[in-house]
């Protein structure tokens, strides 16, 4: 069967229908161990003679200092930041990813949509409009889920930053005072919704709590069985 | 009291909300503007904006635009990034409080022009679901020749996006813009029914449409108590 090239309505203007090259996702709260992974892929697959190209969320020219901005002031609407994270990704998707993959790039995706719906539906936004706002995204070939217990995010976060950050926290909807209250229980919603969102679509669930090498073998043998497999 | 639905979050709002669209040059903000003058002079209290006035967002949109690195899908969301701004700080709190609130330009406009660009309609209606219907959506009909000749007269330079030109149908700003604007035009008029518009004919004198707009607007505040303000100094 044809897998389906994007997951909802698409990009109706879009001339390049087939798309040669190969789309990992790797997706994780902050203090996952996305970044490290994919570095380490990089490196290998580029040994291997595979072009890659790694991007993250937030990277683009766009919108990306209207982002920043707001959030030092936290001055923005909930369904204004969403579609400004949705603007920046799209701009990726048509500007970065897109020619990548029609150039027969293997792209690694620091992040995807599903984090973006992840923080979305824990502040409240209906799964339905994400779904559908998020339907011009491709459909992967490979999504690692890194998953970590929000306890040993907590103490990831103080050995990298020295101290809780603001959004990383969830402190703008307000589950507790405290920070360091309000970083578990936030942490604990969001893993609630990459868990509902694994079945959904169908990510490859591994231990972000082992150790760097470890969990690069356990990703590099599957995505070398699905690079074989084509 | 209507439902207002904004990111799974249930509001009734008690104020009016009047909202005026057309194509450019159809007269819409005229007649809006002298709507506003009627209202202020019968003592409401309204409040006014207009399309793509976010301060927010605003630099980036121009930053954008210079830079012609917009796709019909970034091109769309970063304008429904300008108009939730408008619409979570301050369309939807002054209705919630109870004002009138007058728009120039509402989503129809963002349905008009990325319809026109390619995006799929339904995933365009999708990403405004959050913006609540108006109390009376005003449609200024022209037919096209009046509306662009309107335009042209008053404006020698055609800005790049305005005119259409990122879409590639002509390389001459002025024919691009007239394909431009009929495709918005055709969309408008489709809409009509589904959006239940309220259908001004543009080509009538400014006095005349003004009374059938004052006439409409003052049915629909019959029963309409503002809040109350209190006097000060």
């Amino acid at each position: 069967m044809e897998k389906k090239l994007f997951y909802g309505t698409g990009l109706p203007y879009l001339s390049t229908k087939s798309l040669p090259g190969k789309l990992i996702v790797i997706e994780g709260p902050d203090c996952s161990g996305r970044s490290t992974q994919i570095a380490l892929l990089k490196e290998w697959l580029e040994v291997k003679g595979n072009a890659v190209l790694d991007t993250g969320l937030k990277r683009s020219t766009l919108v990306g200092n209207v982002i920043m901005e707001a959030k030092k002031g936290n001055i923005l609407g909930k369904t204004t930041l969403s579609l400004l994270y949705c603007t920046d990704f799209a701009d990726q998707l048509e500007n970065k990813l897109i020619p990548a993959l029609a150039a027969g790039y293997i792209v690694l995706a620091d992040r995807y949509i599903y984090t973006l719906m992840a923080r979305d539906m824990v502040r409240g936004a209906s799964k339905t409009w994400l779904k559908n706002l998020f339907g011009f995204a491709l459909v992967p070939d490979l999504i690692f889920y890194l998953d970590v217990d929000p306890e040993t995010l907590l103490h990831r976060a103080f050995s990298k930053y020295g101290q809780l950050d603001y959004w990383e926290s969830g402190m703008d909807i307000h589950l507790s005072g405290d920070t360091l209250e309000s970083f578990k229980k936030y942490h604990e919603l969001l893993k609630m919704e990459y868990e509902e969102m694994t079945r959904e679509y169908g990510f490859i669930v591994v231990n972000g709590e082992d150790g760097v090498d470890k969990l690069q073998m356990v990703i590099r043998n599957i995505i070398n069985i699905f690079l074989e497999g084509k | 009291m209507k439902k207002v639905r904004g990111l799974g979050l249930g509001k009734s709002y008690s104020g009016k909300l009047f909202v005026v669209e057309g194509c450019d040059g159809s007269g819409k903000s005229t007649q809006l503007y002298l709507l506003k003058r009627w209202l202020e002079a019968k003592g409401y209290v309204v409040f006014f904006t207009e399309w793509n006035s976010s301060v927010l967002v605003k630099d980036s949109t121009s930053k954008a635009k210079k830079k012609n690195l917009l796709t019909p899908t970034t091109f769309s969301l970063i304008h429904a990034s300008d108009f939730a701004d408008r619409y979570e700080k301050l369309i939807l709190p002054h209705l919630r409080a109870g004002y009138i609130v007058l728009c120039d330009r509402y989503k129809y406009t963002a349905y008009a022009r990325d319809f026109a660009r390619g995006c799929d309609p339904e995933w365009v209606k999708n990403v405004y679901e959050f913006a609540v219907k108006p109390t009376v959506t005003f449609y200024f009909q022209a037919p096209l020749e009046v509306s662009i000749s309107r335009i042209l007269l008053g404006r020698p330079q055609l800005k790049y996006h305005e005119a259409g030109m990122d879409m590639g149908w002509s390389n001459d700003p002025i024919e691009s813009f007239k394909i431009f604007q009929g495709k918005i035009k055709n969309n408008y008029d489709a809409m009509i029914e589904e959006e239940g518009f309220t259908v001004i004919d543009a080509v009538g004198s400014i006095e005349d449409q003004q009374v059938i707009v004052r006439k409409i607007v003052g049915e629909k505040l019959a029963r309409y108590k503002a809040p109350y303000i209190p006097i000060t100094g």
